[in-house]
């Protein structure tokens, strides 16, 4: 898997710069092992993350996903179902308007996306949303 | 002949408002009277703002026999609620009398002697006789089409939508919303879009590659010296339900946030009143009602549920105002100081012998069928059998549609998708060109031959079980399961996506379907661009004229547990 296929396109909101920062390759690495790293011993809580996705995927490869956390001062993304579940991590410094983006990810199935927050204090929240990618065509 | 009876209207006092459960009293006092057309407009104006709901009217401009499900789960929180109340229970939980008028248009029972009894229901002729009749009361009522409108009959289908554009101008609706439109195709819609003369609302319908608004989302009216905000909410999965490479740079969703925005936009803008005209689907109507604050008023679509009384969650009125042009939804509202004080609600049942139908309508209707008529008309065969096809599993319909699929493309199975469009014949019925059409008519109809291992089946069967039987509404598309002939299976609805479906079974040798073999599979519908094979309609009207006489033998194929 090429980490450029995972479209980690940023779109940055709000003018002000922020890296959107692909993370390191070293493949199958878990949710759990994802997440340790990332709270680095932190508990995590919930509230304070808002992360919008689409119940079922219009296009599995290209998802429209944004996170949003009011005071973070980081932001990982993983996608639970991946053959490789990070997606990416957002960086916000200190002159950053607001602490959101959107980007899209290539999902292989159903699963949950994760969003993980880390806020100034040390402190990290996560939110969850299913996504169902589907074959489809018998609505109506 | 008609029988002498009426429905009664639900009258709610603006005091009984908030706490009222919603069902329970639609027919209480209901005492023996006429079935008259004064009787079935009846309506003591109420307050200050009147809406005229109509929806998924899939193109039917003359009335139609339809016969309500007989199979209608819900899973989760929502079973036995309404809509998923069907036959008796739902004659119960309404007070209705089996056999009645009521009874006849809103269930399946005795489908057949009420019908022939009761007459056919629908026909946009009397719908406009009904429209009037509100309007002459209430001038600035506002007329709401849900959607579903432009596609579902062999003169909508040869006129790409205009048929059925020119006969709905004539009822000049206040707005609309979407869904089978944009299976004309999008260069289409925006045509006819741009003709009309009213808004063609769609908050959730966005540009796929910006991820921008890309219809008008909301029309602020003023009604009774109130400000009504109509928000449009078109079907959430057009790109998955359908096929996407018809509307390529269009993305939809539920998008409970952009809803919840835009009904804050509407309030800061000084509605009073905020009704959101969807084709979400009910349960998902359900739940956006009970998560985004500030909606009064949803008026449901999409899943063709009639309910004699709204469905109350919180302070919001869910209306469900069936399909197929067989009812429309009158809604009175008292709206003081930004505040829903009270409603009055009554689904008017269109019963075409009774309803007078308006001439001018009438004559538009018969100019836009002249050109096809000999077409319409022309009789493939007769059916000894009840046709119908809403229903979660089966209905006739679609068994007669995988029977001539099975035989003309010399399959093992035959797969049906599970519209819920389609009006009913009765046994003894000529099937016309324009019946088979009404049940099939589309603009992705190849009728393809495939081979599919037992497993791709079974991942398929699986998928759409889910669509429907996920217990997140949000996650339902809001069709019926697809069809399948020639197989037959179990299915658990209570259980997860992968493990609701098994004992999936060769009908013909008794045999358990392997999952590594191969099947000849046809079926008709698929979304993918492509799709080679003749058009359903043809491939069934070459069978139905090989049979002559039309018998569907009952099919309990399908066994299901969990609900």
């Amino acid at each position: 898997m090429q980490l450029s296929r995972r479209n980690a396109l940023a779109l940055g909101l709000g003018g002000v710069a922020f890296a959107a920062l692909p993370l390191p390759a070293m493949a199958a690495e878990t949710v759990e092992e994802l997440t340790a790293a990332f709270a680095g011993g932190a508990t995590v809580g919930t509230g304070g993350v808002t992360l919008t996705a689409p119940e079922i995927a219009e296009n599995g490869n290209t998802v429209p996903i944004s996170v949003d956390a009011p005071g973070a001062t980081a932001i990982m993304l993983l996608a639970s179902g991946n053959p490789t579940p990070a997606v990416c991590t957002f960086n916000f410094g200190p002159a950053a308007g607001s602490q959101m983006a959107s980007t899209r990810i290539r999902l292989a199935k159903t699963q949950d996306v994760i969003a993980l927050a880390r806020m100034a204090d040390g402190s990290v929240v996560q939110a969850s949303s299913t996504v169902k990618v589907t074959i489809g065509g018998c609505g109506g | 002949m008609i029988s002498r009876r009426d429905f009664l209207q639900a009258t709610v006092a603006a005091s009984a408002l908030w706490g009222a459960s919603g069902v329970g009293n639609w027919s209480r006092l209901a005492a023996q009277q006429a079935l008259t057309q004064d009787k079935l407009l009846e309506f003591d104006d109420y307050g200050n703002v009147t809406l005229i709901h109509i929806t998924d009217i899939h193109a039917q401009m003359k009335p139609i026999w339809f016969r309500e499900p007989e199979i209608n789960l819900g899973v989760g929180a929502v079973n036995g609620q309404p809509p998923h109340v069907t036959g008796a229970d739902f004659l119960k939980m309404f007070n209705i009398e089996s056999g009645t008028p009521e009874a006849y248009a809103l269930t399946y029972p005795d489908f057949e002697a009420l019908a022939r009894a009761y007459g056919r229901m629908g026909g946009l002729d009397r719908c406009a006789t009904v429209i009037k009749a509100i309007r002459a009361a209430r001038p600035d009522a506002l007329l709401l089409d849900g959607g579903d409108t432009w596609q579902g009959s062999l003169t909508a289908q040869k006129t790409a939508g205009q048929d059925m554009v020119n006969v709905m101008n004539a009822l000049k609706p206040d707005a609309m919303t979407s869904h089978w439109e944009f299976t004309l195709g999008i260069d289409r819609v925006t045509e006819i879009v741009e003709g009309l003369d009213f808004p063609f609302l769609g908050a959730n319908i966005f540009d796929a590659e910006w991820n921008e608004p890309a219809y008008e989302p909301y029309k602020m009216f003023e009604v009774g010296g109130a400000n009504v905000a109509v928000i449009g909410q078109a079907f959430p999965y057009l790109p998955i339900a359908n096929p996407k490479w018809m509307f390529p740079n269009l993305s939809f969703g539920v998008r409970e946030e952009r809803m919840a925005e835009v009904v804050q936009e509407v309030r800061d803008n000084g509605a009073d009143l905020v009704v959101v005209l969807s084709h979400n689907g009910f349960d998902v109507d359900r739940k956006m009602a009970g998560n985004v604050p500030g909606i009064d008023v949803i008026l449901t679509g999409h899943t063709h549920d009639a309910l004699p009384e709204p469905v109350m969650v919180g302070q919001t009125l869910l209306i469900a105002s069936g399909s197929n042009g067989k009812f429309i939804s009158r809604v009175d509202l008292d709206v003081q100081n930004g505040r829903m004080m009270g409603f009055k609600h009554k689904l008017i049942p269109i019963f075409s012998d009774v309803i007078e139908p308006d001439a001018e309508v009438a004559a538009l209707i018969d100019a836009e069928r002249e050109p096809f008529k000999a077409e319409l008309e022309e009789v493939l065969g007769t059916t000894d059998s009840l046709l119908y096809r809403r229903g979660n599993f089966n209905g006739t319909w679609d068994d007669l549609i995988c029977n001539a699929l099975i035989d003309e493309h010399q399959a093992d199975i035959a797969l049906s998708p599970g519209f819920r469009w389609g009006p009913s014949l009765l046994p003894g019925d000529n099937i016309t060109r324009e019946d088979l059409h009404n049940a099939t008519a589309m603009s992705y109809p190849a009728a393809y031959r495939s081979e599919m291992t037992g497993e791709t089946l079974h991942t398929i069967l699986e998928d759409v079980a889910d669509n429907l039987f996920n217990p997140d509404p949000y996650y339902q598309q809001g069709g019926d399961m697809v069809r399948v002939g020639g197989m037959g299976y179990h299915i658990d609805v209570s259980k997860p996506q992968g493990s609701r479906i098994t004992n999936m079974t060769m009908l013909k040798t008794g045999e358990a379907v392997d999952p590594a073999k191969s099947y000849v599979v046809a079926g008709w519908a698929s979304v993918n661009e492509g799709t080679e094979g003749p058009a359903i309609w043809d491939l069934v009207e070459a069978w139905i004229r090989k049979q002559g006489a039309v018998t569907i033998d009952p099919n309990t194929s399908v066994q299901v547990t969990g609900a």
